[in-house]
């Protein structure tokens, strides 16, 4: 039998608040365990909560940007657990009034096509402390520094019909929330989750199957091989007569495989109200009058004003406005140079690679769009060759420069253009080498590498490469002499 | 309307509650007759009235992003039945 | 000293007719003296009483204070009070040690007022009789052997055995008039929203308020003065004006209409009370005012409505004492949910537990409509019935409860019994409006409070209606004997 695939995505995007979505206290990351959790955080006896008007910007942001209404009257609810890093026993959320409503972004398949997702609804709620599993005599410790970190949840239809597509998915949407300076786009810290919804059925068949969901997975990679697995799973369960269950699955990345979280499972019954601490959250037109204005260029947006205005290819265009950092970083090197397409290729090339090897975000990088821009303004008035830059632009890398001129000139890399000096090398070399000489100009026209290396040698590298082609092509020709 | 120990037991887990078996009868007799008072509700119309969460006809109040608190771990932990190294002690969380 | 207003007692401090220190220290003697009998209190802060008395005089004597400096206050026990224990007189915060203060609280001590203690109430502010207290049962002053009325029983005790000038409790359906009323003190329950409930600990947050026990409307209108008013860490606090309670206290209330709706004066209510109520309300025409029949058609619809709405919301606030961060937890728990369940069944008491279980059960999958939604409707219908009377009246007036004070154990078997007797003071809850308790005679040899229900944010002019009556009679002065003291 021939299965389709069906996949829905609920991200959890943090949003990038100073303080937390209910009390004052400080969202930075990484502090001294319990060190930023007050009253509030703590659910201490008679608190309340006081909602942070910048979340609510940013939610309306992201709403705008996928073009959603946005909920006039959007309600928190209360969602009621146990657990013991959730300190009230609920959690504020938004339930049946949340402040995005149905929206949709495009993705590019492989194929190159366009799809459309729908994004059912985005809420804002609080997130959890975390539980530390490493032993305590046998007992976990609960940090409740993320206790009320506000988050954006991004449910999307179940629109997404293999792994690579929701994984597409989930790069827009985390290109998109950084471009909107909501989200910094952290993985690794947890900045950025995503739940999977995942079920199959017979093509061709309309209802859906029963559905899986896998847990917090926190990498792109980790999503496709977690949803193929659970995929695999599936089918060779229905296969096989078998029945799939409705449940929470984890994904483990060091067996790569999901298993049952059975204790998650128990007893689901959220009982949702609205938290009578908190009234309707009220959004007037001029609200979004003020948030529609202060919305940033949007990638789409950008990408085919990259390709008019600097004449990239579409290729180029994708890949430099993939990330609004990387985009920025690009475009003021190619205005300050007023060199696009080598400022593209450098990007995209040089800079990127290192910053892959180093595991770097380009806001990290320790070759700064100034000090690109200088190399790229010697490179383009032939001060260096392109060989030449290369070195230039590792030293920079490695700070042993803070502009590329300085780097040249200590360095003495500069470019030999006086031809009075390139021909006098040449003709040294051709004294030298009289049988390679013959071999030229009997035919052998491999020979001319040989003179062009040698020149290359004799110089440092420095010797204009289309001044020593030419004059070696004079000298070497016969009858010249 | 009632409730049966058994409901009262599932009820009694999902608030975390834990009743002595002697209790639970006495639980379901009390919930049965407080529910039963509740259902005088059934006998108002009610179809065209907008549900009331909250006795104010107002919207949400909301603050500036700034950060107020500052670090009172001790003083706010102090309350704590069991915690070491800054953190809150629990029996081991399996997930 | 015990039966100067607070207005005197201001104006002795300042003559130096008495200290601030003196003046605590009275009122510590009574508890001393009297509270064994009476269980008003849980916690004495006589250390931290004397304390801001001292401050208090200094105040005085550099001409800074303000007109509650060196009066001493005691609050009912879910008042957060930073570094004194706020047990909410249950099991599960036996222990606790709050790190903050109330906004209250706060403000009144910045007003220089020395806290003399914590009072009794029901745990969790759930009851009507102050008998589930984890501290036990508190007596009323005027028979030993009957409940004062609850949940904010304890800070009703205290003024009516003079035990305190003054004191703060909270209303959710009743707890401040209902107390005040089987007391014979005064007692006010502002609008919902009038006074922060930032500290405040929660029993169901969109039907609490705090308010003030007095022993009578002048004194009410200082304290309430001072602590009512917007309060930035409570969203639900209003940023309303408040006036100058005490501005108007005197103003004429000639051509006042009262309405008296036909539901107070049903079945279930004690004859005698009707009477005491029927010859209050005769005062009042003689001071002016008019009588006019009303009706508040679904007031029968409260109780059942209550008894979903505060449960819910009592589930969901009280899920936070869970053992992890504060208060009881249960010995060598055995895993985490083991933890949970001894911890809150072993630290909550049986009424606790109760609603904790009929809330869950009404917001649990498949009974949210018929049960939670269905009660916010008919919260709007009972709101709809106040909205329409005050198109026609200027205040309402009735009983406070259908009884007086009943022997302390006589309902304890019987949930439901003590559930109906709130049913003429937990419409103003669901409605979020103004109520107040005053004395207004005696039956069964037991005092009677006269409820005022003012429209939204009328405070003042209830105050002023009450203070009128209190002008012209004397039920409001009278003491029970065995805590008459001094004369
Ligand atoms: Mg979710
Ligand atoms: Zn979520």
């Amino acid at each position: 039998m021939e299965w389709e695939t069906v996949i829905g995505l609920e991200i959890h995007a943090q949003l990038s608040t100073k303080s937390k979505l209910f009390s004052g206290s400080s969202t930075e990351y990484g502090q001294e365990p319990n060190t930023q959790a007050n009253v509030v955080d703590l659910a201490m006896p008679g608190v309340l909560p006081v909602l942070n008007a910048e979340a609510v910007r940013m939610a309306a942001m992201f709403g705008l940007a996928i073009g959603a209404p946005i909920g006039r009257g959007n309600v928190f609810a209360r969602k009621n657990y146990f657990y013991p890093d959730l300190p009230q026993g609920y959690q504020i959320s938004q339930f049946d009034k949340p402040i995005v409503e149905l929206g949709h972004i495009d993705i590019t398949l492989e194929n190159g096509e366009s799809k459309r997702i729908g994004v059912t609804r985005a809420h804002l709620e609080q997130d959890a402390g975390k539980s530390l599993h490493k032993d305590f005599a046998g007992m976990t410790g609960i940090d409740l520094n993320r206790s009320g970190t506000p988050l954006l949840e991004i449910v999307s239809e179940p629109d997404m019909r293999s792994a690579k597509e929701a994984v597409a998915y989930m790069k827009k949407i985390h290109e998109l929330v950084q471009y909107l300076g909501i989200n910094d786009g952290n993985l690794q810290e947890g900045s950025f989750r995503c739940d999977a919804n995942v079920s199959v059925r017979p093509k061709g068949q309309k209802e859906f199957g029963t559905r899986t969901e896998l847990k917090n997975i926190n990498s792109f990679r980790f999503v496709e091989r977690a949803i193929n697995l659970e995929v695999e799973r599936q089918i060779d369960l229905l296969e096989e007569g078998g029945e799939v269950i409705q449940e929470t699955r984890l994904y483990d990345p060091d067996k790569n495989q999901t298993r049952s979280m059975r204790s998650k499972e128990e007893a689901n019954d959220y009982r949702y109200f609205p938290d009578p601490d908190l009234l309707p959250v009220e959004i007037t037109d001029e609200f979004l009058d003020e948030v529609r204005a202060s919305l940033p260029e949007l990638p789409q947006v950008k990408f085919k004003r990259f390709m008019q205005e600097y004449g990239l290819s579409d290729y180029d265009a994708g890949v430099l406005t993939a990330n609004r950092a990387v985009a920025d970083y690009f475009e003021a090197v190619a205005k300050d140079s007023g060199e696009a397409k080598l400022s593209a290729n450098w990007v995209i090339g040089e800079l990127s690679s290192h910053l892959n090897n180093h595991d770097l975000l380009i806001t990290d990088s320790p070759v700064s769009s100034e000090m690109l821009t200088g190399l790229i303004k010697r490179i383009a008035d032939k001060t260096i060759s392109g060989k030449i830059a290369k070195e230039v632009f590792q030293a920079l890398w490695e700070g042993e420069g803070s502009t590329a001129d300085d780097i040249i000139e200590s360095k003495g890399l500069k470019q030999i253009t006086d031809s009075g000096a390139i021909e006098a090398m040449i003709d040294e070399i051709i004294a030298n080498n009289q049988a390679q000489v013959e071999q030229y100009r009997s035919g052998k026209d491999k020979v001319f590498g040989f003179f062009v290396g040698q020149v290359m040698k004799a110089s440092q590298g420095k010797a204009n490469p289309a001044q020593v082609n030419q004059i070696l092509k004079q000298k070497l020709a016969p009858e010249s002499e | 309307m009632s409730l049966s120990p058994e409901e009262v037991k599932k009820i009694a887990y999902l608030a975390r509650l834990s009743i002595e078996e002697e209790h639970v009868e006495q639980y379901s007799e009390d919930l049965s007759s407080i529910f039963g008072l509740v259902e005088q509700m059934n006998a108002a119309a009610t179809d065209d009235i907008e549900p009331m969460a909250h006795p104010q006809n107002a919207m949400q109040r909301l603050r500036d992003d700034v950060v107020t608190e500052t670090n009172q771990r001790d003083k706010l932990m102090a309350n704590a039945p069991l915690k070491e190294d800054g953190l809150f002690l629990v029996p081991k969380v399996l997930d | 000293m015990i039966n100067k207003t607070l207005t005197e007692l201001s104006a002795g401090l300042k003559d130096g007719d008495f200290s601030s220190v003196e003046l605590s220290q009275y009122f510590l003697q009574r508890i001393a003296k009297y509270d064994d009998e009476l269980n008003a209190f849980i916690t004495v802060t006589e250390e931290q009483a004397l304390a801001a008395a001292n401050k208090a005089d200094e105040a005085i004597a550099a001409g800074t204070a303000g007109v509650l400096t060196g009066i001493p206050v005691a609050y009912k026990d879910l008042f957060c009070t930073d570094g004194i224990r706020t047990s909410c007189a249950s099991k599960m915060l036996d222990n606790f040690i709050a790190p903050y203060n109330a906004t209250v609280v706060e403000k009144l001590t910045a007003a220089g007022m020395p806290m003399l203690g914590k009072t009794n109430m029901d745990e969790f502010a759930m009851g009507s009789s102050n008998e589930n207290s984890y501290y036990g049962a508190v007596k009323n002053p005027w028979d030993l052997e009957r409940v004062p009325g609850g949940s904010s029983g304890g800070s009703a005790v205290a003024v009516c055995a003079k035990l305190a000038p003054v004191s703060l409790g909270t209303d959710t359906g009743g707890s401040i008039r209902q107390p005040a009323s089987l007391t014979g003190v005064t007692g006010i329950k502002p609008t919902y929203g009038r006074v922060s409930r930032y500290g405040m600990i929660a029993y169901a947050s969109s039907l609490d308020q705090g308010g003030v026990f007095a022993s009578n409307a002048e004194d009410c209108a200082l304290v309430l003065a001072a602590i009512a008013g917007f309060d930035a860490k409570d969203s639900t606090s209003v940023e309303h004006q408040v006036p100058d309670f005490s501005a108007t206290l005197n103003d004429s209330i000639q051509g006042l209409k009262i309405g008296v709706p036909k539901e107070f004066f049903g079945e279930g209510l004690d004859n005698k009370i009707a009477t005491v109520i029927q010859e209050a309300l005769q005062e009042y025409t003689k001071l002016g005012a008019e009588i006019i029949d009303i009706s508040l058609p679904n007031t029968h619809l409260a109780i059942p409505s209550y008894y979903v709405i505060a449960p819910a919301e009592a589930s969901s606030n009280l899920s936070r004492f869970d053992g992890v961060r504060y208060g009881y937890r249960c010995e060598d728990p055995k895993d985490l949910t083991d933890m949970y369940m001894r911890s809150r069944g072993e630290g909550f008491g049986t009424e606790v537990k109760r609603r904790i279980m009929t809330g869950t059960y009404a917001l649990s999958a498949g009974y949210y409509d018929a049960y939670y939604l269905k009660a916010q409707k008919i919260r709007r219908l009972i709101s709809n019935d106040f909205k329409q009377a005050f198109e026609k009246v200027d205040v309402i007036m009735g009983p406070v409860s259908p009884e007086t004070a009943f022997k302390i154990g006589a309902k304890t078997d019987d949930p439901i019994s003590m559930y109906l007797a709130d049913i003429y003071t937990l419409s103003l809850n669901l409605a979020g409006l103004p109520g107040m308790s005053i004395p207004a005679g005696k039956a069964n040899d037991m005092p009677v409070g006269l409820q005022i229900i003012g429209n939204y944010f009328e405070e003042a002019k209830m105050l002023n209606i009450a203070h009128q009556f209190q002008q012209a009679t004397d039920y409001h002065k009278q003491l029970p004997a065995q805590f008459g003291g001094e004369k």
